[in-house]
Protein backbone atom coordinates (compact mmCIF):
# COMPACT_ATOMS: atom_id res chain seq x y z
CA UNK A 1 0.00 0.00 0.00
CA UNK A 2 1.43 3.63 -0.80
CA UNK A 3 3.02 5.43 2.11
CA UNK A 4 2.31 8.71 0.88
CA UNK A 5 -0.54 10.99 0.24
CA UNK A 6 0.15 11.42 -3.75
CA UNK A 7 1.03 7.79 -4.07
CA UNK A 8 -2.49 7.29 -1.99
CA UNK A 9 -4.02 9.29 -4.71
CA UNK A 10 -2.25 7.88 -7.67
CA UNK A 11 -3.83 4.37 -6.33
CA UNK A 12 -6.55 5.24 -6.11
CA UNK A 13 -6.67 7.11 -9.48
CA UNK A 14 -5.10 4.46 -11.24
CA UNK A 15 -7.36 1.73 -9.59
CA UNK A 16 -10.54 3.64 -10.79
CA UNK A 17 -9.24 4.05 -14.11
CA UNK A 18 -8.19 0.48 -14.58
CA UNK A 19 -11.74 -0.68 -12.67
CA UNK A 20 -13.61 1.64 -15.64
CA UNK A 21 -11.30 -0.09 -18.31
CA UNK A 22 -12.59 -3.80 -16.82
CA UNK A 23 -16.69 -2.40 -16.48
CA UNK A 24 -16.76 -1.28 -20.09
CA UNK A 25 -14.76 -4.32 -21.30
CA UNK A 26 -16.78 -7.32 -19.72
CA UNK A 27 -20.22 -6.05 -21.96
CA UNK A 28 -18.05 -5.55 -24.98
CA UNK A 29 -16.65 -9.20 -24.66
CA UNK A 30 -19.98 -10.71 -23.95
CA UNK A 31 -21.68 -8.54 -27.00
CA UNK A 32 -18.64 -9.46 -29.30
CA UNK A 33 -19.92 -13.57 -28.35
CA UNK A 34 -22.46 -14.63 -30.85
CA UNK A 35 -25.66 -15.59 -29.27
CA UNK A 36 -26.46 -19.18 -29.85
CA UNK A 37 -29.00 -20.06 -32.27
CA UNK A 38 -31.26 -22.94 -31.49
CA UNK A 39 -31.07 -24.88 -34.95
CA UNK A 40 -33.37 -27.77 -35.09
CA UNK A 41 -31.46 -30.66 -35.92
CA UNK A 42 -32.29 -32.37 -39.19
CA UNK A 43 -32.01 -36.23 -39.30
CA UNK A 44 -33.96 -36.83 -42.73
CA UNK A 45 -34.91 -34.75 -45.92
CA UNK A 46 -36.33 -35.79 -48.88
CA UNK A 47 -33.89 -34.96 -51.57
CA UNK A 48 -36.23 -34.62 -54.58
CA UNK A 49 -38.36 -36.89 -57.28
CA UNK A 50 -35.96 -39.89 -58.60
CA UNK A 51 -36.42 -38.55 -62.25
CA UNK A 52 -34.95 -35.65 -61.36
CA UNK A 53 -31.31 -37.25 -61.00
CA UNK A 54 -29.12 -38.71 -63.48
CA UNK A 55 -27.13 -41.64 -63.40
CA UNK A 56 -23.25 -41.62 -63.08
CA UNK A 57 -23.86 -38.01 -61.52
CA UNK A 58 -24.29 -36.64 -58.29
CA UNK A 59 -25.46 -32.64 -56.96
CA UNK A 60 -25.39 -31.22 -53.40
CA UNK A 61 -28.67 -31.13 -51.47
CA UNK A 62 -29.57 -29.20 -48.61
CA UNK A 63 -29.80 -31.01 -45.83
CA UNK A 64 -30.43 -28.78 -42.80
CA UNK A 65 -28.26 -26.25 -42.91
CA UNK A 66 -25.72 -28.13 -44.48
CA UNK A 67 -24.83 -29.53 -47.93
CA UNK A 68 -25.28 -33.04 -48.56
CA UNK A 69 -23.81 -34.97 -51.40
CA UNK A 70 -26.41 -37.46 -53.34
CA UNK A 71 -24.80 -39.83 -55.92
CA UNK A 72 -27.29 -42.14 -58.40
CA UNK A 73 -24.74 -44.86 -60.08
CA UNK A 74 -27.37 -46.55 -61.37
CA UNK A 75 -31.03 -46.59 -61.89
CA UNK A 76 -31.55 -48.03 -58.15
CA UNK A 77 -28.17 -47.59 -56.86
CA UNK A 78 -27.67 -44.33 -54.65
CA UNK A 79 -24.88 -42.98 -52.22
CA UNK A 80 -24.92 -40.26 -50.10
CA UNK A 81 -22.44 -38.04 -47.84
CA UNK A 82 -22.22 -34.97 -45.93
CA UNK A 83 -20.94 -32.54 -48.44
CA UNK A 84 -18.24 -30.89 -46.46
CA UNK A 85 -15.23 -31.67 -46.71
CA UNK A 86 -13.34 -33.04 -43.33
CA UNK A 87 -10.10 -31.28 -44.47
CA UNK A 88 -11.22 -27.53 -44.05
CA UNK A 89 -14.87 -27.42 -44.52
CA UNK A 90 -15.05 -26.56 -48.65
CA UNK A 91 -18.11 -28.27 -50.05
CA UNK A 92 -17.01 -31.14 -52.30
CA UNK A 93 -18.50 -32.46 -55.73
CA UNK A 94 -18.91 -36.00 -57.85
CA UNK A 95 -16.21 -36.34 -60.73
CA UNK A 96 -18.17 -38.06 -63.24
CA UNK A 97 -14.70 -38.99 -65.16
CA UNK A 98 -13.07 -40.99 -62.43
CA UNK A 99 -15.95 -41.57 -60.25
CA UNK A 100 -14.62 -40.02 -57.19
CA UNK A 101 -15.37 -37.41 -54.59
CA UNK A 102 -13.70 -34.47 -55.29
CA UNK A 103 -12.61 -31.32 -53.62
CA UNK A 104 -11.43 -28.28 -55.45
CA UNK A 105 -9.77 -26.48 -52.34
CA UNK A 106 -7.15 -28.65 -52.02
CA UNK A 107 -7.44 -31.91 -54.29
CA UNK A 108 -8.64 -34.37 -51.81
CA UNK A 109 -10.37 -37.16 -53.30
CA UNK A 110 -13.11 -39.49 -51.51
CA UNK A 111 -13.99 -43.09 -53.13
CA UNK A 112 -17.72 -43.81 -53.46
CA UNK A 113 -17.74 -45.31 -49.88
CA UNK A 114 -16.38 -41.73 -48.15
CA UNK A 115 -12.87 -43.05 -47.56
CA UNK A 116 -9.93 -40.83 -48.42
CA UNK A 117 -8.42 -41.97 -51.37
CA UNK A 118 -5.59 -39.44 -51.63
CA UNK A 119 -4.68 -35.28 -50.55
CA UNK A 120 -4.81 -33.57 -47.36
CA UNK A 121 -8.85 -34.56 -45.66
CA UNK A 122 -7.91 -36.32 -42.55
CA UNK A 123 -11.25 -38.22 -42.42
CA UNK A 124 -13.86 -39.94 -44.66
CA UNK A 125 -17.30 -37.95 -45.04
CA UNK A 126 -19.97 -38.81 -42.90
CA UNK A 127 -22.39 -41.41 -45.04
CA UNK A 128 -26.26 -40.99 -45.43
CA UNK A 129 -28.66 -43.79 -46.00
CA UNK A 130 -30.55 -42.72 -49.16
CA UNK A 131 -34.08 -44.16 -49.14
CA UNK A 132 -36.56 -44.22 -52.54
CA UNK A 133 -39.99 -44.12 -51.30
CA UNK A 134 -42.45 -43.53 -54.11
CA UNK A 135 -41.32 -41.38 -56.42
CA UNK A 136 -39.34 -39.36 -53.46
CA UNK A 137 -35.51 -39.82 -52.50
CA UNK A 138 -34.88 -39.57 -48.74
CA UNK A 139 -31.75 -39.47 -46.79
CA UNK A 140 -31.29 -39.91 -43.47
CA UNK A 141 -28.63 -39.84 -40.63
CA UNK A 142 -27.11 -43.42 -40.22
CA UNK A 143 -27.63 -44.46 -36.48
CA UNK B 1 21.21 8.36 -22.29
CA UNK B 2 20.61 9.47 -18.58
CA UNK B 3 17.02 10.00 -18.53
CA UNK B 4 16.72 6.11 -19.39
CA UNK B 5 18.24 5.17 -16.62
CA UNK B 6 16.74 2.68 -14.30
CA UNK B 7 13.41 1.86 -16.64
CA UNK B 8 12.48 -1.62 -17.67
CA UNK B 9 14.00 -2.37 -21.09
CA UNK B 10 11.05 -2.49 -23.11
CA UNK B 11 10.26 1.28 -21.92
CA UNK B 12 13.64 2.19 -22.83
CA UNK B 13 13.47 0.35 -26.25
CA UNK B 14 10.26 2.14 -26.92
CA UNK B 15 11.08 5.07 -25.53
CA UNK B 16 13.97 5.12 -28.05
CA UNK B 17 12.29 4.59 -31.03
CA UNK B 18 8.71 6.87 -30.42
CA UNK B 19 10.21 9.42 -29.40
CA UNK B 20 8.62 9.43 -26.05
CA UNK B 21 11.02 12.65 -24.97
CA UNK B 22 9.71 15.22 -27.44
CA UNK B 23 6.61 14.64 -27.08
CA UNK B 24 6.60 15.13 -23.29
CA UNK B 25 8.80 18.74 -24.05
CA UNK B 26 5.98 19.22 -26.26
CA UNK B 27 3.25 18.45 -24.16
CA UNK B 28 5.04 20.28 -21.24
CA UNK B 29 4.78 23.28 -23.28
CA UNK B 30 1.16 23.56 -23.99
CA UNK B 31 -0.73 25.79 -21.65
CA UNK B 32 -4.61 26.87 -21.23
CA UNK B 33 -5.84 29.57 -19.96
CA UNK B 34 -7.17 30.13 -16.37
CA UNK B 35 -10.25 32.69 -16.05
CA UNK B 36 -13.99 32.46 -14.70
CA UNK B 37 -15.15 31.09 -17.97
CA UNK B 38 -12.67 28.05 -18.35
CA UNK B 39 -15.25 25.19 -17.68
CA UNK B 40 -16.49 25.92 -21.97
CA UNK B 41 -12.85 24.91 -22.69
CA UNK B 42 -14.12 21.42 -21.86
CA UNK B 43 -16.74 21.05 -24.24
CA UNK B 44 -14.72 20.56 -27.25
CA UNK B 45 -13.37 17.46 -25.43
CA UNK B 46 -16.37 16.20 -24.35
CA UNK B 47 -18.00 16.52 -28.14
CA UNK B 48 -14.39 14.39 -28.83
CA UNK B 49 -15.02 11.67 -26.37
CA UNK B 50 -18.84 11.20 -27.17
CA UNK B 51 -17.63 10.90 -30.94
CA UNK B 52 -15.04 8.44 -29.64
CA UNK B 53 -17.87 6.22 -27.69
CA UNK B 54 -19.62 7.00 -31.65
CA UNK B 55 -17.28 4.96 -33.13
CA UNK B 56 -16.62 2.40 -30.57
CA UNK B 57 -20.25 1.51 -29.98
CA UNK B 58 -20.50 1.86 -34.03
CA UNK B 59 -17.94 -0.91 -34.54
CA UNK B 60 -19.55 -3.21 -32.52
CA UNK B 61 -23.25 -2.60 -34.17
CA UNK B 62 -21.60 -3.20 -36.83
CA UNK B 63 -20.66 -6.91 -36.26
CA UNK B 64 -25.00 -7.90 -36.20
CA UNK B 65 -26.51 -4.91 -38.28
CA UNK B 66 -27.80 -6.06 -42.01
CA UNK B 67 -27.97 -3.60 -44.09
CA UNK B 68 -31.24 -4.53 -46.23
CA UNK B 69 -34.43 -3.60 -45.87
CA UNK B 70 -35.50 -7.21 -45.55
CA UNK B 71 -32.84 -7.25 -42.54
CA UNK B 72 -32.25 -4.09 -41.01
CA UNK B 73 -35.10 -4.34 -38.79
CA UNK B 74 -34.68 -7.75 -37.63
CA UNK B 75 -30.79 -7.50 -36.91
CA UNK B 76 -31.81 -4.30 -34.48
CA UNK B 77 -34.01 -6.66 -32.53
CA UNK B 78 -31.76 -9.41 -32.64
CA UNK B 79 -29.26 -7.31 -31.16
CA UNK B 80 -31.42 -5.52 -28.21
CA UNK B 81 -32.94 -9.07 -27.50
CA UNK B 82 -30.54 -11.51 -28.12
CA UNK B 83 -27.23 -10.16 -27.90
CA UNK B 84 -25.93 -10.11 -24.37
CA UNK B 85 -25.77 -5.90 -23.75
CA UNK B 86 -27.22 -5.41 -26.97
CA UNK B 87 -29.67 -3.28 -25.87
CA UNK B 88 -26.86 -1.36 -23.67
CA UNK B 89 -24.68 -0.80 -26.94
CA UNK B 90 -27.18 0.22 -29.32
CA UNK B 91 -29.02 2.86 -25.91
CA UNK B 92 -25.28 4.35 -25.82
CA UNK B 93 -24.81 4.60 -29.39
CA UNK B 94 -28.27 6.63 -29.81
CA UNK B 95 -27.91 8.50 -26.20
CA UNK B 96 -24.42 9.29 -27.21
CA UNK B 97 -25.51 10.70 -30.60
CA UNK B 98 -27.72 13.05 -29.11
CA UNK B 99 -25.57 14.92 -26.45
CA UNK B 100 -22.42 14.82 -28.91
CA UNK B 101 -24.52 17.05 -30.92
CA UNK B 102 -25.83 19.17 -27.65
CA UNK B 103 -22.30 19.04 -26.57
CA UNK B 104 -20.87 20.39 -29.78
CA UNK B 105 -23.77 23.11 -29.90
CA UNK B 106 -22.71 24.04 -26.37
CA UNK B 107 -18.96 23.97 -27.59
CA UNK B 108 -20.34 26.37 -30.57
CA UNK B 109 -21.98 29.10 -28.36
CA UNK B 110 -19.52 29.33 -25.95
CA UNK B 111 -16.96 29.45 -29.17
CA UNK B 112 -19.06 32.28 -30.00
CA UNK B 113 -20.18 34.08 -26.78
CA UNK B 114 -16.19 34.20 -25.79
CA UNK B 115 -15.29 35.30 -29.54
CA UNK B 116 -12.58 32.56 -29.79
CA UNK B 117 -13.33 32.36 -33.72
CA UNK B 118 -11.20 36.41 -34.05
CA UNK B 119 -7.73 36.47 -36.36
CA UNK B 120 -6.77 34.12 -36.60
CA UNK B 121 -8.88 31.00 -35.63
CA UNK B 122 -11.01 31.60 -39.00
CA UNK B 123 -10.74 28.34 -40.26
CA UNK B 124 -10.76 26.55 -36.89
CA UNK B 125 -14.17 28.07 -36.84
CA UNK B 126 -15.56 27.06 -39.93
CA UNK B 127 -13.83 23.55 -39.40
CA UNK B 128 -16.04 23.31 -36.67
CA UNK B 129 -19.07 24.18 -38.16
CA UNK B 130 -17.85 22.21 -40.71
CA UNK B 131 -17.81 19.12 -38.24
CA UNK B 132 -21.06 19.95 -36.98
CA UNK B 133 -22.65 19.73 -40.37
CA UNK B 134 -21.26 16.19 -40.37
CA UNK B 135 -22.50 15.39 -36.98
CA UNK B 136 -25.93 16.36 -37.72
CA UNK B 137 -25.19 13.92 -41.41
CA UNK B 138 -24.83 11.14 -39.33
CA UNK B 139 -27.79 12.18 -37.54
CA UNK B 140 -30.11 12.23 -40.15
CA UNK B 141 -28.13 8.74 -41.69
CA UNK B 142 -28.42 6.84 -38.72
CA UNK B 143 -32.09 7.55 -38.58
CA UNK B 144 -32.95 5.21 -41.08
CA UNK B 145 -30.62 2.22 -40.37
CA UNK B 146 -33.31 0.57 -37.81
CA UNK B 147 -35.46 0.42 -40.62
CA UNK B 148 -38.62 1.49 -38.14
CA UNK B 149 -42.14 3.39 -38.95
CA UNK B 150 -40.80 7.00 -37.81
CA UNK B 151 -37.00 7.08 -39.17
CA UNK B 152 -38.73 5.82 -42.80
CA UNK B 153 -41.51 8.86 -42.93
CA UNK B 154 -38.71 11.22 -41.07
CA UNK B 155 -36.39 10.05 -44.31
CA UNK B 156 -39.17 10.68 -46.64
CA UNK B 157 -40.09 14.30 -45.38
CA UNK B 158 -36.13 14.74 -44.79
CA UNK B 159 -35.50 14.06 -48.62
CA UNK B 160 -38.52 15.71 -49.89
CA UNK B 161 -36.98 18.67 -48.21
CA UNK B 162 -33.96 18.38 -50.52
CA UNK B 163 -35.90 17.86 -53.49
CA UNK B 164 -37.33 21.56 -53.46
CA UNK B 165 -33.63 23.52 -53.41
CA UNK B 166 -33.67 25.16 -56.17
CA UNK B 167 -32.44 23.66 -59.79
CA UNK B 168 -30.06 20.85 -58.39
CA UNK B 169 -33.42 19.97 -55.93
CA UNK B 170 -34.74 16.47 -57.80
CA UNK B 171 -30.89 15.42 -58.70
CA UNK B 172 -30.11 15.98 -54.93
CA UNK B 173 -33.11 13.86 -53.63
CA UNK B 174 -32.33 11.18 -56.40
CA UNK B 175 -29.18 10.77 -55.13
CA UNK B 176 -29.67 10.57 -51.40
CA UNK B 177 -32.53 8.05 -51.84
CA UNK B 178 -30.88 6.53 -54.35
CA UNK B 179 -33.92 6.25 -57.01
CA UNK B 180 -37.23 8.12 -56.86
CA UNK B 181 -38.57 6.63 -53.56
CA UNK B 182 -37.42 5.65 -49.75
CA UNK B 183 -36.43 2.40 -49.99
CA UNK B 184 -33.85 -0.29 -49.72
CA UNK B 185 -31.58 1.23 -51.73
CA UNK B 186 -31.81 4.21 -49.68
CA UNK B 187 -31.14 2.40 -46.78
CA UNK B 188 -27.76 0.50 -48.25
CA UNK B 189 -26.67 4.12 -49.84
CA UNK B 190 -27.37 5.99 -46.19
CA UNK B 191 -25.53 2.90 -44.32
CA UNK B 192 -22.78 3.57 -46.71
CA UNK B 193 -23.10 7.37 -46.05
CA UNK B 194 -23.09 6.96 -42.13
CA UNK B 195 -20.12 3.77 -41.74
CA UNK B 196 -18.05 5.10 -44.24
CA UNK B 197 -17.84 8.39 -46.23
CA UNK B 198 -19.21 10.62 -43.38
CA UNK B 199 -16.25 8.79 -41.08
CA UNK B 200 -13.73 9.41 -43.37
CA UNK B 201 -14.57 13.15 -43.87
CA UNK B 202 -14.77 13.27 -40.19
CA UNK B 203 -11.91 11.84 -39.58
CA UNK B 204 -10.24 14.83 -42.01
CA UNK B 205 -11.37 17.70 -40.98
CA UNK B 206 -11.16 16.70 -37.45
CA UNK B 207 -7.53 16.23 -37.97
CA UNK B 208 -7.59 19.66 -39.36
CA UNK B 209 -9.60 21.29 -36.52
CA UNK B 210 -7.62 19.46 -33.60
CA UNK B 211 -4.63 20.80 -35.94
CA UNK B 212 -5.90 24.17 -36.11
CA UNK B 213 -6.44 24.25 -32.17
CA UNK B 214 -2.65 23.07 -31.80
CA UNK B 215 -1.34 25.42 -33.97
CA UNK B 216 -3.80 29.06 -32.41
CA UNK B 217 -3.46 28.06 -28.98
CA UNK B 218 -6.54 28.14 -26.90
CA UNK B 219 -7.96 31.53 -27.27
CA UNK B 220 -8.91 34.21 -24.19
CA UNK B 221 -11.91 35.82 -23.82
CA UNK B 222 -11.18 39.73 -25.12
CA UNK B 223 -12.14 40.86 -21.62
CA UNK B 224 -9.59 38.36 -19.72
CA UNK B 225 -6.93 39.80 -22.09
CA UNK B 226 -8.07 43.26 -20.94
CA UNK B 227 -7.26 42.40 -17.37
CA UNK B 228 -4.37 40.77 -18.12
CA UNK B 229 -2.56 43.86 -20.02
CA UNK B 230 -3.94 46.18 -17.13
CA UNK B 231 -2.49 43.50 -14.75
CA UNK B 232 0.57 43.88 -16.08
CA UNK B 233 1.51 40.43 -15.12
CA UNK B 234 1.93 37.08 -17.04
CA UNK B 235 -1.50 35.50 -18.17
CA UNK B 236 -3.02 33.01 -15.30
CA UNK B 237 -2.73 29.39 -17.34
CA UNK B 238 -2.38 26.11 -16.08
CA UNK B 239 -0.03 23.27 -18.14
CA UNK B 240 -2.15 20.75 -20.18
CA UNK B 241 -0.86 18.42 -18.68
CA UNK B 242 -1.95 17.13 -16.06
CA UNK B 243 -3.47 19.87 -14.84
CA UNK B 244 -6.17 20.35 -17.81
CA UNK B 245 -5.93 17.17 -18.59
CA UNK B 246 -7.46 15.44 -15.41
CA UNK B 247 -9.68 17.75 -15.33
CA UNK B 248 -10.71 16.75 -18.81
CA UNK B 249 -10.71 13.35 -18.09
CA UNK B 250 -13.16 14.01 -14.48
CA UNK B 251 -15.70 15.78 -17.10
CA UNK B 252 -15.54 12.92 -19.82
CA UNK B 253 -16.51 10.43 -16.58
CA UNK B 254 -19.45 13.19 -15.85
CA UNK B 255 -20.53 12.51 -19.56
CA UNK B 256 -20.19 9.03 -19.40
CA UNK B 257 -22.47 9.03 -15.84
CA UNK B 258 -24.86 10.92 -17.73
CA UNK B 259 -24.85 8.63 -20.67
CA UNK B 260 -24.97 5.50 -18.74
CA UNK B 261 -28.19 7.08 -17.07
CA UNK B 262 -29.71 8.15 -19.72
CA UNK B 263 -28.87 4.89 -21.67
CA UNK B 264 -29.76 2.64 -18.68
CA UNK B 265 -33.35 4.29 -17.53
CA UNK B 266 -34.35 4.88 -20.46
CA UNK B 267 -33.37 2.41 -23.10
CA UNK B 268 -33.86 3.43 -27.14
CA UNK B 269 -36.47 2.10 -28.47
CA UNK B 270 -36.92 0.28 -31.61
CA UNK B 271 -40.74 1.20 -32.37
CA UNK B 272 -42.45 -0.49 -35.31
CA UNK B 273 -40.78 -2.22 -38.63
CA UNK B 274 -41.39 0.14 -41.54
CA UNK B 275 -44.28 -0.25 -44.04
CA UNK B 276 -43.13 1.84 -46.96
CA UNK B 277 -47.36 1.20 -48.32
CA UNK B 278 -48.78 2.07 -44.73
CA UNK B 279 -50.26 5.58 -44.51
CA UNK B 280 -47.98 7.73 -41.86
CA UNK B 281 -48.50 7.95 -38.26
CA UNK B 282 -49.45 10.44 -35.83
CA UNK B 283 -46.65 12.20 -34.18
CA UNK B 284 -43.85 11.81 -37.26
CA UNK B 285 -41.32 14.04 -36.18
CA UNK B 286 -37.50 14.00 -36.50
CA UNK B 287 -34.66 13.87 -34.09
CA UNK B 288 -34.39 17.10 -31.43
CA UNK B 289 -31.54 19.26 -33.84
CA UNK B 290 -33.65 19.07 -36.63
CA UNK B 291 -37.18 20.20 -35.06
CA UNK B 292 -36.35 23.88 -35.83
CA UNK B 293 -36.94 23.89 -39.13
CA UNK B 294 -39.20 21.15 -38.68
CA UNK B 295 -41.93 23.28 -37.32
CA UNK B 296 -40.59 26.14 -39.48
CA UNK B 297 -41.83 24.63 -42.59
CA UNK B 298 -44.71 23.75 -40.54
CA UNK B 299 -45.69 27.62 -40.50
CA UNK B 300 -44.98 28.55 -43.73
CA UNK B 301 -48.00 28.83 -46.12
CA UNK B 302 -47.66 26.46 -48.77
CA UNK B 303 -47.56 29.72 -51.15
CA UNK B 304 -46.36 33.00 -50.19
CA UNK B 305 -47.15 35.67 -53.43
CA UNK B 306 -45.38 33.57 -56.32
CA UNK B 307 -42.95 31.02 -54.15
CA UNK B 308 -43.92 27.87 -52.71
CA UNK B 309 -43.74 27.94 -48.62
CA UNK B 310 -41.05 25.27 -48.97
CA UNK B 311 -39.17 27.41 -51.43
CA UNK B 312 -38.91 30.01 -48.72
CA UNK B 313 -38.30 28.01 -45.57
CA UNK B 314 -34.94 26.79 -47.41
CA UNK B 315 -34.25 29.86 -48.98
CA UNK B 316 -34.29 31.01 -45.27
CA UNK B 317 -32.34 28.45 -43.81
CA UNK B 318 -29.79 29.09 -46.55
CA UNK B 319 -29.34 32.72 -45.67
CA UNK B 320 -29.22 31.67 -41.64
CA UNK B 321 -26.71 29.44 -42.10
CA UNK B 322 -24.64 31.15 -44.30
CA UNK B 323 -24.70 34.21 -42.04
CA UNK B 324 -23.61 32.09 -39.25
CA UNK B 325 -20.85 29.84 -41.56
CA UNK B 326 -19.47 33.17 -42.07
CA UNK B 327 -19.90 34.89 -38.55
CA UNK B 328 -15.84 35.50 -38.21
CA UNK B 329 -15.50 37.32 -41.12
CA UNK B 330 -18.58 40.07 -40.45
CA UNK B 331 -17.62 40.05 -36.52
CA UNK B 332 -15.21 43.34 -37.49
CA UNK B 333 -16.52 46.46 -39.59
CA UNK B 334 -13.71 47.71 -41.86
CA UNK B 335 -12.35 50.50 -39.12
CA UNK B 336 -11.44 46.98 -37.45
CA UNK B 337 -13.33 47.09 -34.31
CA UNK B 338 -15.54 44.75 -32.78
CA UNK B 339 -19.13 44.51 -33.65
CA UNK B 340 -19.89 42.75 -30.27
CA UNK B 341 -23.20 43.91 -30.28
CA UNK B 342 -24.50 42.15 -33.40
CA UNK B 343 -22.50 38.83 -32.58
CA UNK B 344 -23.91 38.32 -29.66
CA UNK B 345 -26.98 39.33 -30.44
CA UNK B 346 -27.15 36.71 -33.43
CA UNK B 347 -26.10 34.26 -31.41
CA UNK B 348 -28.88 35.16 -28.48
CA UNK B 349 -31.71 35.03 -30.86
CA UNK B 350 -30.40 32.12 -32.59
CA UNK B 351 -30.89 29.85 -29.50
CA UNK B 352 -33.61 31.42 -28.58
CA UNK B 353 -34.71 30.42 -31.77
CA UNK B 354 -33.93 27.14 -31.76
CA UNK B 355 -35.57 26.53 -28.30
CA UNK B 356 -38.54 28.10 -28.70
CA UNK B 357 -39.53 26.31 -32.31
CA UNK B 358 -37.91 22.95 -30.98
CA UNK B 359 -40.09 22.76 -28.14
CA UNK B 360 -42.91 23.95 -30.18
CA UNK B 361 -41.88 21.31 -32.51
CA UNK B 362 -41.55 18.85 -29.63
CA UNK B 363 -45.26 19.48 -28.29
CA UNK B 364 -47.27 20.67 -30.42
Amino acid sequence: MPQTRRGLVSWLLGGGVTASIAAFLYPVLRFMAPPPIAEASVNEVTAGKVKEFKVNAGRIVKFGSTPALLVRLGDDEWRSYSGVCTHLNCTVQYQESSRQIWCACHNGFYDLNGKVVSGPPPRPLEEFTVRVRGDEVVLSRRG
Amino acid sequence: MASLRGKPPIVEWLEERLAFDAIQAFIAHKKVPKHSATMWYYFGGITLFLFGIQVATGILLLLYYRPSAGEAYESVQFIVTRVEFGWLIRSIHSWSANLMILAAFIHMFSVVFLRAYRRPRELTWLSGVGLLGLALGFGFSGYLLPWNTISYFATKVGTDMAAAVPLIGPTLARFLRGGNEVGGATLTRFFGFHVAVLPALTTGLLMVHLFLVQRFGISSPPRVEEQNRASGGPAPEMPFFPNFFLRELMAWYAALAVLGMLAAIFPWELGEKADPFASAPAGIRPEWYFLAPFYTLKLIPSHVWMFEGELLGLLGFGLLAAWWVTLPFWANDRSGSERTRLVTGTGVALIAYLATFSALGYWK
